[in-house]
């Protein structure tokens, strides 16, 4: 009874957090409402029986990734100019097009739902038990994935180095200069 | 009765914690002024009661009445919640720390991540001060401190792997009993070096303080705060001393448990506070000790030296272990 409870307080402010991250015309104030969203996220998953996702979920997506969107919001420094042009993007009939499918999905959903039978809890999934189907069943998702970052690492770095040896307009005026 | 009492026991100590981290904290800052004092030859805070100790509560007169000022020009809401999360995410932390056998808030299999996990989220309080100041400084500082815990939780959290590996479980009371023989501090010395640099670099302390570097940021990411918000962040900082002082006590010298050559002749919990004083001088000594690096060579000491040497370790831990089971 307890867990259903505490799992119904977390869906709401799941879903409200999330629903006020998309609303919001400031980046930072949807970031923060994204992050608490994530959390809620968390306590739902150690709820129905997985407290090694809901570890992840805190570390990796709380913790990590949406640091660095803060981070790239900080880089912009978008301010009040950012926000007023978000407020002009963010006008009633934005919205008509986007709910119109998430209806149909939530309709989907809906249908999905109430054909399945009762709570999904099975039982608590340990770090270990992931663990071992990632290697075993899932080891090619696993090398696929890594593969993926390994790409994006090469890509950035490749990107920096550039950066790092262009030449700065003013060295190439001087070199022009003395040739 | 037996029931109800260990009903209540995390309810109780979970309280225990938030008076004694709070307070721990406030005295920490005299101690360690104290402490920096006498390895730097100069006196310190001496005036105030025997030893100087009445500084404690003057500096926290001093900022309890102090004007509670927000910025005009700063995001008000933002700017009032970032000291708070510090404080929040340090002291949920302590959730899982094993101070004496059966002496915890909760066990869980999952231990190590949450702390982790609670680390990682006390990033924010920085990040968001930083940039609801709307104060360069401030900005520049955030910004600092971003790109230094992001890059240095990488390796705190791999350098840990090694005991993982070894214990075989993420429950901390289940490490802690795993080290009744040898503590990790000698089967995972590289795990503890580099644990120890990304402990002190997450709780972004001298010598690891740039984020707050008062030479070139004024005074980084709090530059506009003063009163009790100032406090908060100093609270949440001294916090995270502290729960990093705990948890490489709990993970490379044994917790609760003496030295196995002198036997456990002293109560757990007195083996427990004694090691975790003496991480906490061996930072002060540290701050007393080291001058802060340049940005770049922080940067560069993270990712060229310290992952390198948390990934050799992992490889070589994983080689042993595979060894001796197949031996």
């Amino acid at each position: 009874m307890l867990e259903i409870t505490l799992f119904y307080i977390a869906a709401t402010v799941a879903l409200v957090a999330t629903i006020l991250a998309m609303t919001r015309a400031n980046a930072i104030h949807a970031l923060i409402y994204l992050i608490v969203s994530l959390l809620a996220v968390a306590v739902i998953f150690y709820l129905i029986g997985a407290p090694f996702a809901a570890a992840l979920e805190i570390v990796i997506y709380a913790g990590a990734i949406m640091v660095l969107f803060v981070f790239v919001i900080m880089m912009l420094n978008l301010g009040e100019k950012g926000d007023a042009r978000e407020k002009q993007w963010l006008s009633p009939a934005v919205w008509a097009g986007p709910a119109l499918l998430a209806v149909v999905l939530f309709a989907e959903l809906l249908y999905v739902i109430s054909s399945a039978n009762g709570p999904v809890s099975t039982g608590v999934v340990s770090a270990k038990q992931v663990g071992l189907s990632l290697f075993g069943p899932y080891v090619l998702a696993v090398e696929i994935a890594s593969m993926l970052l390994l790409a994006g690492l090469v890509g950035s770095f490749h990107l920096g180095r550039r950066y790092l040896d262009r030449n700065t307009p003013e060295e190439e005026k001087s070199q022009r200069g003395a040739e | 009765m037996s029931e109800l009492m260990s009903e209540l026991m995390p309810v109780l100590l979970a309280l225990t914690i938030l008076v004694g981290g709070v307070g721990l904290a406030a005295v920490m800052t005299w101690w360690e002024r104290r402490l920096l004092g006498f390895w730097q030859d100069r006196l310190g805070p001496n005036r105030l009661g025997p030893f100087g100790i009445g500084q404690v509560a003057a500096d926290m007169i001093k900022l309890l009445f102090k004007d509670d000022w927000v910025p005009p020009f700063a995001d008000k809401v933002v700017f009032i919640f970032a000291p708070t999360a510090i404080v929040v995410a340090m002291m949920m932390g302590f959730a899982v720390v094993p101070f004496a056998p059966n002496t915890y808030i909760i066990d869980v299999n999952i231990g190590l991540l949450f702390f982790l996990g609670m680390t990682s989220l006390a990033v924010y309080s920085v990040l968001l001060g930083g940039l609801a100041s709307n104060n360069k400084y401030a900005l520049l500082g955030g910004l600092r401190s971003a790109a230094q815990m992001v890059s240095y939780e990488v390796f705190m959290g791999l350098s840990l792997m090694g005991i993982v590996m070894m214990t075989g479980s993420f429950s901390l009371v289940d490490i802690v009993q795993a080290q009744t023989n040898v503590w990790f501090c000698f089967s995972q010395v590289l795990g503890l070096l580099v644990f120890v640099v990304a402990g002190i670099a997450e709780s972004h302390r001298l010598p690891f303080d740039l984020p707050e570097a008062e030479h070139e940021l004024t005074a980084g990411f709090h530059t506009e705060y003063g009163g009790m918000k100032f406090a908060m962040f100093m609270l949440g900082e001294y916090l995270g001393l502290i729960l990093i002082a705990c948890m490489i006590t709990t993970l490379f010298f044994g917790g609760w448990l003496g030295p196995a050559f002198i036997g456990h002749w002293l109560p757990p919990f007195v083996w427990f506070s004694l090691k975790v004083f003496l991480v906490i001088c061996f930072f002060v000594l540290l701050r007393a000790a080291i001058p802060r690096p340049r940005y770049d060579q922080l940067m560069s000491l993270g990712w060229k030296v310290m992952l390198p040497i948390t990934l050799v370790n992992l490889l070589v831990t994983g080689a042993i272990l595979l060894w001796m089971e197949g031996a």
